[in-house]
């Protein structure tokens, strides 16, 4: 059963040659077998998932329609709120948090009639490269339990590499959907900012944070980005319709893009593993092979990207943090003195390490006196970084690069160096400070049998047509068909 | 004997409530007294992961009553967050508009005792989200409610252009009357619509040297009454302190107080104000305001004249007085239905008359506007030309006006109401025409004078008696005809038969 893909599974049950009840006990007997290794799972949902599994399978053979996704069972990645279940951003602070609504992707897996099977553990609130960062659980790689899944979305990126979903949702604001696809050799699309709504995932960098595909096969992920991508009312940065429509992103997958012309940066992914370089050397020529006319080319600014990141993004989570303080919910202190100690204590209590570093590196930023010099020179950057993509796609259709210069590293190796761990993310923040979309593919192992991935950028709302650049690549090999020792 | 004068310098921070249905960022009804929590969603409480969505109606108020205040209006505005800590602050920040306000560099006239206006300079105007309020009833615990967390409130900060409490206070009432012309807001100081922070200090001149002293920001005021009552003590308490201890403004050295409404004195709150940091950075969760021409003209098309000025016009054009063109000028609906009256052929004194005197009155009694108490301002029009006319006298006008409500208010002769000709029906119903024919009512004034000889002898002798007899006279022929004679035909008759 878990080698099917999402859509694979979906047009069976379709056709009545299995169904979602039969799928779903599936995925909880491999959850109970290689859950505790794995560790995927912040919280699961089996009794409701099978309920829900069971009213496709009658909607099917009554012969009443049902949705894209009808009797799939999926993840979702823990700080995307859910009415059932808690909401923990696997933080001690929303540790016991029920959301009292779904957040707008939730809402649009269950019109499509997805089955959710859980909600899958990552860094706290999102603040991560290694899912070490989650204040609840460890989450291990498949392909090596020795070995981090990435981050933040570990979980996500785990649970459909280990066979533990068939599809997740994973959140992106520096490369969290996109590194640990490519740690655990799936696939990971983080959409233009704007292409899927917001409301209800637990903010982390605002202008920064969206919400993505992490599948199989790019046919998966153009599956389940039709579902979630469009406008929402209640998410004012979400694209008008009139102005970027979403559309049936499977349609012309197959069609490849004629006369493709791709830019490579080669000084900026210099630094790259060895492994890394010889896996995108090699991907290079799978797309000359197929024609495709490559250019080497400067982005100069993009150096600066994960310096200007780290003061936007931490800016924005030490405003959008604030909330969690003991007063209206999540962890309240025992015995404070007086407000202010609620406040203080509650934090200090419950947030991890991480997460007090990042607000208080962005408190740092905003403060008065600082603002001019951190968080306004980094916007002035994030600026210059957007014109050096925007000049790019003039002339190419799409650049590619790593989406991480390691594959999967050791539990432990970088926990005491964060910089060593921020620098995870340098060839994937670019994408988010632009606001274009991008996406993680397999394209090979490295000496240890560890998954690499591409990373393939386009043009904002360049969606459709990225996909079906990486299912040239995806076609040509077989990378995405291995799976973990542990399976 | 040291040569000493001052001069109290006042701006003013003022917080109004506007009057939508739904709040700022999300759709809670927003309803003064609703039992606590009750008008509350995830996204005013600021639950993990809620986006707000900008209430555009909130918006074209502050835009419109900007232009009210002849504020530049930039096309491009944004929102910031304001942090801070506080437990009727869910979020912890709260989204308003920091380097970009939507209104900016205006004015407003207002009123002095002396008739004559004073403009005062509008630093600017911005749109924000008010905080919920911390309720601190019993035991070591406080509660918060958060019904008012996420209230649309307009911000307008004046420039330090007053120069008294009366000052400050006709800023104040004007304000007022301004937002509820351009209906806005309802301005209900009770409800807290209307919220005032004066900044106060004084320029004083001795032995020819100028000195300042230290700013006083006065927190929360919500009476007309307090802010300028609080603004006339800090102005004496803050010279009895210069001349006690000779201080003198510092940089950054300025205090809050409160005001103590029943000992009436401000009050110390904080010596230096505190290090506050408020982090404002531009809000990611919404798109910034962009004012397209066509939306711009569409806001526009709701401005209406302005209180102040059609109160100047009244005086100017319908020669009122300014009292009575205050009067009519306090509420719009008011002046709407005067102006209306007017319109329809109501002499604009009479007009003002009948409405100052009975309309204001009946529909104070009934606590509703003039217009709603279902007389037309045709029939006040008529009510107003019959006087003219000497048909009817002032005192039959009231009667018909409370006639034509009495019928109003019963909803069967609604029909009967809002005949053209109701004027004349209930007039000559009640019989209220008055006699003005000369013919009639000299035989009646013939009788009166052969009745009355003591009263004529008074008259005729002229003298000290003389006026008072008159007015009896003129009494016994009123009396005599019901009220209904013509009071100056009679007056004319009197003269002429003595003299």
């Amino acid at each position: 059963m878990e080698q099917l893909s999402a859509k694979e599974l979906r047009d069976r049950i379709a056709a009545g040659q299995t169904s979602s009840v039969e799928a779903t006990m599936a995925v909880f007997e491999r959850i109970r077998q290689f859950e505790p290794t794995i560790g995927a799972y912040i919280s699961t949902c089996e009794e409701k998932a099978l309920e829900a599994a069971a009213d496709v399978d009658k909607r099917i053979v009554a012969g009443e329609p049902v949705g894209q996704l009808a009797g799939v069972p999926v993840a979702v990645k823990d700080n995307m709120c859910t009415t059932f279940g808690a909401t923990t951003c696997a933080s001690r602070i929303l540790e016991n948090f029920h959301a009292p609504y779904n957040a707008t992707v939730v809402d649009k897996l269950l019109a499509a009639d997805a089955v959710i099977v859980g909600k899958a553990n990552m860094d706290e609130f999102a603040m991560g490269s290694s899912t070490e960062n989650s204040g609840l659980k460890q989450t291990v790689n498949p392909w090596d339990t020795s070995r981090v899944p990435g981050g933040s979305s570990g979980g996500a990126a785990a649970a459909v590499a280990g066979g533990l979903c068939f599809a997740a949702l994973g959140s992106d604001t520096g490369g969290s959907i996109r590194q640990p696809a490519s740690f655990c050799g799936v696939v990971g699309l983080k959409p233009t900012y704007g292409r899927v709504s917001r409301f209800g995932l637990v903010a982390y960098g605002s202008s920064l944070d969206q919400i993505g595909p992490i599948t199989q096969t790019l046919a998966d992920t153009a599956l389940v980005l039709n579902v979630i991508a469009g406008h929402d009312p209640a998410d004012s940065t979400s694209v008008n319709e009139a102005m970027a429509a979403a559309c049936d992103y499977l349609e012309e997958l197959e069609e490849p893009v004629e006369k493709l012309k791709i830019a490579i940066v080669p000084e900026y992914t210099a630094g790259a593993d060895e492994s890394v370089q010889r896996a995108l050397s090699d991907a290079i020529e799978v797309y000359k092979k197929l024609g495709a006319e490559i250019t080497e080319i400067d982005m100069p600014h993009l150096d600066y990207a994960t310096a200007a990141y780290y003061v936007i993004a931490t800016a924005e989570a030490s405003s959008n943090l604030a909330r969690y303080d003991g007063v209206h919910y999540g962890h309240r202190t025992q015995s404070p003195k007086d407000y202010v100690e609620v406040y203080s204590k509650s934090r200090a209590e419950a947030f991890g390490q991480e997460v007090k570093r990042r607000i208080m590196l962005g408190t740092y930023a905003l403060s008065s006196g600082y603002y001019d010099a951190y968080y306004l020179k980094a916007l002035k950057v994030r600026n210059l970084i957007r014109g050096d993509f925007t000049s790019a796609f003039e002339k190419y259709d799409c650049i590619i690069m790593p989406v991480a210069p390691t594959t999967a590293f050791k539990i432990g190796e970088k926990t005491d160096d964060p910089l060593q761990m921020y620098l995870s993310d340098i060839y994937t923040i670019g994408a988010n400070l632009a606001g274009i979309p991008g996406i993680s593919i397999p394209c090979g192992f490295d000496e240890d049998n560890l998954p690499v991935g591409l990373q393939i950028l386009a043009p904002a709302f360049g969606e459709e047509k990225l996909l079906r650049i990486a299912r040239m690549f995806e076609k040509e090999t077989d990378w995405h068909k291995r799976t973990p020792p542990i399976v | 004997m040291a040569q000493l004068q001052h001069k109290v310098i006042v701006g003013l921070e003022i917080h109004v409530q506007l009057c939508t249905k739904s709040k700022m960022f999300c759709g809670c009804a927003v309803e003064f007294g609703a039992e606590p929590n009750s008008r509350v969603c995830p996204v005013c409480l600021g639950m993990p992961g809620v986006l707000p969505v900008m209430n555009k109606q909130a918006y074209e108020y502050s835009v419109l009553t900007a232009m009210a205040l002849d504020c530049r209006i930039p096309t491009f505005t944004k929102w910031d967050r304001k942090s801070y800590y506080y437990p009727d602050l869910p979020k912890n920040y709260q989204i308003s508009q920091y380097d970009l306000p939507l209104g900016e560099n205006g004015f407003i006239e207002i009123p002095l005792e002396s008739g004559r206006t004073k403009r005062i300079g509008i630093t600017r105007a911005h749109l924000e989200e008010d905080a919920g309020k911390n309720l601190h009833t019993a035991g070591n615990f406080s509660q918060v409610d958060l019904n008012r967390t996420g209230t649309p409130l307009l911000e307008i900060v004046t420039e330090p252009d007053m120069n008294s409490g009366a000052e400050v206070r006709a800023l104040a009432v004007e304000l007022q009357r301004m937002v509820r012309f351009l209906g806005v807001s309802e301005a209900d100081m009770q409800k807290g619509h209307m919220r005032f922070e004066p900044n106060i200090n004084l320029a004083i001149l001795k032995d020819g040297v100028e000195y300042r002293t230290s700013i006083v920001e006065i927190k929360n005021l919500n009476s007309f009454r307090a802010l300028e009552r609080s603004v006339n003590h800090e102005e004496h308490r803050q010279l009895d302190e210069f001349l006690d201890t000779g201080k003198v403004m510092k940089m950054g050295s300025k205090t809050t107080r409160g005001w103590d409404d029943e000992r009436e004195v401000t009050v110390l709150q904080r010596e230096k104000e505190e290090a506050h940091d408020y982090r404002y950075f531009p809000e990611p969760d919404l798109m910034p305001v962009k004012l397209a021409p066509r939306w711009l003209d569409d806001i526009r098309s709701h401005m209406c004249e302005l209180p102040l000025k059609r109160q100047m016009r009244y005086v100017e054009q319908y020669k009122l007085s300014d009292y009575d063109a205050g009067v009519l000028t306090a509420e719009r609906s008011t002046a709407d239905f005067f102006d209306e009256a007017v319109e329809a052929g109501g002499e604009p004194k009479r007009v003002c008359n009948i409405l100052a005197q009975t309309g204001l009155r009946k529909a104070n009694e009934k606590g509703c506007s003039i217009a709603q108490l279902g007389v037309q301002a045709i029939d006040v029009a008529k009510l107003a030309q019959e006087i003219e006319t000497g048909r009817i006298n002032a005192s039959s006008a009231k009667t018909i006006f409370e006639e034509i409500v009495k019928l109003k208010a019963n909803v069967f002769s609604r029909a009967t109401v809002e005949d053209p000709l109701t004027v004349q029906r209930i007039a000559e119903q009640l019989n209220l025409i008055q006699k003005s024919d000369a013919g009639e009512l000299e035989a009646i004034v013939d009788q009166i004078i052969a009745e009355n000889p003591k009263a004529v002898e008074d008259v005729t002798s002229g003298g000290k008696k003389s006026k008072k007899a008159k007015g009896f006279l003129l009494g016994q022929v009123m009396q005599k005809t019901k009220g209904q004679a013509n009071p100056k035909v009679v007056s004319e008759i009197l003269a002429k038969k003595l003299g």
